[in-house]
């Protein structure tokens, strides 16, 4: 059975690409077929994190608008052969997309997929309302930083009220998964803690990834760093957490990065 | 102010925490459920009126969301003596 999985947030800068990128690779390694579906319209960027934009030809706009077949516009990755990408339109207008259309799309995606993983536009409009409209499931990325978490208590709310599910009187799934996350400034108490942030916005958590190179590195080069840094801290975060939303119980933990000293960041750069 | 707290970064965390709850508890009432709230407090009012006199103001909805359930707290006032209307 296919899930349509929405990664959103509010406030914009959290991670959602990037997530939505991550999350995406880690279930398509798993053997899930998965597509990743870009709906910020205009502002189009998952096919840059994904290392596809120089391939792309049409996108989700001309599909809803019947002007390409689904087919034509799903760009298969070149590393992972059961991951697509149905990439965002960059020069039209948002107004372009159309509730039934985008009904259409995802119930032709359900048929040919096992996650459609639909990354969200920021904001609490139009755009944020399309993407989470038919999630069975949804992922709130949240950092630990007040406007993130007020932005993603707005989002649950939503999640709760405007989707399709919760307006059919069934429960909305969610899921929170805190990014940039420092254990250690957290602890010396300059941090909100997963605690905290657990508590405040009472939904189960799905994963901590914690603040890495490895992410900006990942979107450097265009692959989803659970691809281009398996055994990075971030990565093995986000592939515990896909594990988690195929339904594996995995123990909580925040993986780290092997820690580099003062004195070797000093003389490791200078031999670099 | 001592040598020592130079060296101990301020614990800033706490005071973000307790700003998020108070905020959230608010907004949550205000903005969040709002529609489902204004709705309600239409319709409840809506049924008490048919039998007392009563105010708009005196029917406060109030929701809270937790981890497992929510909770919707209904607060009538009704003004002494309990002005009963006529049946229709």
């Amino acid at each position: 059975m296919s899930q349509v999985l929405v990664v959103t947030s509010g406030k914009g800068g959290v991670g959602k690409t990037t997530s939505t990128a991550a999350i995406g690779a880690a279930l398509a390694m798993n053997g899930s077929r998965v597509a990743v579906v870009d709906f910020d319209v205009g502002l189009r960027n998952l096919d840059l994190v994904m290392g596809a934009e120089r391939r792309v030809v049409y996108d989700l706009i001309n599909v809803v608008q019947g002007e390409a077949k689904l087919q034509q516009a799903l760009i298969r990755d070149k590393r992972l052969e059961t991951l697509y990408l149905l990439p965002a339109s960059q020069t039209r207008d948002k107004d372009a997309l159309t509730s039934e259309g985008v009904a259409r799309v995802m119930d032709d995606l359900r048929e040919s997929f096992d996650w459609i993983v639909c990354d969200s536009p920021a904001g609490i409009e139009r755009g944020a309302l399309l993407a989470m409209r038919h999630a069975d499931v949804a992922v709130v990325v949240t950092n630990p930083e007040v406007s993130s978490v007020r932005d993603s208590d707005r989002i649950i709310g939503m999640l709760d009220a405007k989707t399709a599910k919760a307006e059919r009187g069934e429960y909305m799934e969610k899921h929170l998964l805190l990014t940039r996350y420092d254990a250690a400034r957290a602890e010396r108490g300059q941090m909100l803690k997963v605690d905290d942030v657990l508590e405040i916005l009472s939904i189960p958590l799905l994963g901590i990834i914690p603040e890495s190179e490895a992410v900006l590195n990942a979107s450097n080069v265009g692959c989803p760093v659970t691809l281009t840094a398996a055994d990075s801290a971030p990565a093995r975060a986000y592939i515990d957490a896909a594990r988690r939303l195929e339904g594996d119980v995995i123990p909580m933990m925040i993986p780290a990065d092997k820690r580099v000293g003062f004195m070797g960041k000093l003389f490791g750069r200078r031999a670099a | 102010m001592t040598i020592f707290d130079f060296f101990r970064p301020a614990r800033s965390a706490p005071v973000a925490r307790d700003r998020l709850q108070i905020l959230l508890q608010h907004e949550r009432v205000s903005a969040g459920a709002s529609d489902l709230i204004a709705v309600l407090r239409e319709e409840i009012l809506e049924v008490i009126a048919r039998h007392v006199e009563i105010p708009a103001e005196k029917v406060q909805v109030k929701m809270q969301r937790d981890e497992a359930i929510s909770t919707l707290e209904v607060e009538i006032e009704l003004p002494n003596p309990i002005r009963r209307r006529a049946a229709a």
